[in-house]
């Protein structure tokens, strides 16, 4: 199993790690008996996300995804930011080996849930559509190719 | 490219410059078939009984032929289940693993168990050990066959074979143990042990990849399952590895003249690591922390709150080697089940570390390591979302 040199380069020097303290949205998905914890706090200013920030508990990849999917979502609206998907992501980051694609379906979903939490904050309908990873029973390496 | 410090000696070892200088003749000079007659074939035949005899007085079997070239420690462990189990027609019957077996065990074992036999996972205790009561009430009057590895590769803990062999010859099986792990490392004697049959691998003794040897007690019924021209006693055809086999006998040699004095320095290595590392790194605990009797050269740490393979990258990143039995490392989903069956919590297991020391490791690598891993595992922790809760977990379970 190989990694792309951007997956290593976003897990040796992630981007936007930490937690913003006054997060209008916060998204966590995954659960440590799987290994992947992430956890996404977004800032939003006219439904735009302003700011964003991870922590991820879990592999290399899940490290990288996590960091690709706060760069690709910082400065989106959240209606583009919920649509990115793991394709999206796996792509962005130089392709990723098949046992890892449920890292860049966490990312996603960790970046949907923190944005219906803030329309939920804010009495407004969600719009990510299923998030499968909020489902603490959700194994997310069923999705693995074997 | 700085040196690498390469603390996986159980993984493999790299081959020592001694074995590979008594291997080479025989791939240009002495390269003849040690089953043709003339003379370049006797001259191999008669190397490659020496290595034969080098290895049969190592475990003291109680004759050469008892020792069977093999391709390692996966063809050893195969041959060995397939071959007792399946001797002289028998198409069922009980098989007993450990479940913390290496995979060339248990895979043979649960093909077996789909193909008319019964087979039986005993669980290890915390210890790391696999008590000789727990196999005695394992055992049934149609079992045929226990395999129980005598060194475990991941956590390092030894097993008593002697008393596991005798409970499972009052009950009238044979007893088979891999011993990829401690041959050369510990005193290894198959007559003091009782065993019928026992596993080898050449590469974790600083010989060559593609050697070991099955030992074969004389009088155990066994099924070949590679057929051909008759070699090694018609139990494992095919020309024979003479450079291979030569190599592993050389390295087993070296391991036995160098152990009285390799053993309490490689112990010392290991002791310095895990009172660093626990010293070092808050809530770490080693596995198997009971077990007193253990191989010298294996620790193998949970680190609470990281994730192994983040872990490994980091140290990869600063030339250093080591292996985690954290699923995401292996390309598997599960993490390692020997950590599972003696009892770690699976989200602890996907932050194990395996350190394993070897010839050429010094006090300086360990302390690299100890230097390097600190701030790695600070690091990680700081960006685990969890890391409070599961501190709290801890720390509640210690007070």
């Amino acid at each position: 199993m190989l990694y792309s040199d951007k997956v290593m380069e976003h897990f040796g020097n992630p981007r936007n790690v930490g937690v913003i303290e006054d997060a209008d949205g916060v998204g966590e998905v995954g659960n440590p008996v799987c290994g992947d914890v992430m956890k996404i706090t977004i800032k939003v200013n006219d439904d735009r996300i302003d700011d964003i920030r991870f922590q991820t508990l879990g592999c290399g990849a899940a490290i990288a995804t996590s960091s690709i999917v706060t760069e690709m979502a910082k400065g989106m609206a959240i209606q583009d930011a919920v649509k990115i998907s793991k394709n999206d992501v796996a792509s962005e980051l130089g392709g990723l080996p098949p046992a890892k694609m449920h890292c860049s379906i966490l990312a996603t979903d960790g970046l949907k849930l923190a944005v219906d939490d803030y329309l939920k904050k804010h009495g407004r309908e969600p719009i990510a559509g299923e998030v499968k990873s909020a489902d603490p029973t959700f194994d997310p390496h069923e999705d693995d190719e074997h | 490219m700085e040196r690498t410090v390469y603390l996986d000696y159980a993984a493999t070892t790299p081959a020592d410059q001694r074995v590979v200088d008594a291997m080479l003749p025989f791939f240009t000079e002495r390269y003849g078939n040690a089953n043709s007659l003339y003379a370049l074939g006797r001259d191999a035949a008669r190397a490659l009984e020496e290595a034969r005899e080098t290895v049969a007085l190592s475990i003291n079997a109680a004759h050469p032929d008892e020792v069977i070239f093999t391709s390692g420690g996966t063809e050893s462990d195969n041959a060995a289940l397939f071959g007792i189990a399946t001797a002289g027609g028998r198409s069922s019957g009980h098989i007993l693993v450990s479940a913390f077996e290496h995979h060339a065990v248990l895979e043979p074992a649960h093909w077996l168990g789909k193909r008319g036999f019964e087979v039986t996972e005993l669980m290890p205790r915390t210890d790391g050990i696999v008590h000789p009561e727990d196999l005695a009430a394992a055992l049934r009057d149609d079992t045929v066959l226990v395999s129980v590895m005598h060194g475990n590769n991941e956590i390092g803990t030894l097993q008593p074979i002697a008393e596991l062999a005798r409970a499972t010859h009052e009950r009238g099986a044979l007893f088979h143990t891999d011993a990829a792990q401690t041959l050369g490392k510990v005193d290894f004697d198959v007559q003091a042990l009782g065993i019928d049959a026992a596993s080898f691998s050449g590469h974790k003794i600083y010989g060559p990849k593609g050697t070991g040897a099955l030992y074969l007690r004389k009088g155990v019924r066994f099924a070949p399952y590679l057929m051909g021209g008759g070699q090694e006693g018609r139990r494992r055809s095919g020309t024979q590895n003479l450079p291979g086999n030569v190599g592993f006998a050389t390295a087993l040699t070296l391991m036995d003249a160098e152990r009285p004095a390799e053993t309490p320095r490689l112990t010392g290595l290991r002791d310095r690591l895990v009172g660093e590392l626990l010293g070092h790194i808050e809530h770490a605990r080693l596995n198997a922390a009971e077990a007193t009797m253990r191989l010298p050269h294996i620790a193998n740490f949970v680190i609470p709150g990281v994730e192994g393979e983040a872990m490994l990258l980091h140290l990869d990143a600063a030339s250093i080697a080591v292996s985690t039995g954290s699923a995401c490392s292996s390309g598997s989903l599960k993490p390692s089940h020997v950590l599972l069956s003696i009892g770690c919590p699976v989200e602890f297991a996907h932050g194990s570390l395996r350190v394993s020391v070897g010839r050429f490791t010094t006090e300086a690598d360990v302390d690299f390591l100890i230097r390097t891993l600190v701030p790695v595992v600070q690091r990680l922790r700081s960006m685990n979302p969890m890391y409070e809760k599961t501190l709290a977990a801890l720390t509640g379970q210690q007070g």
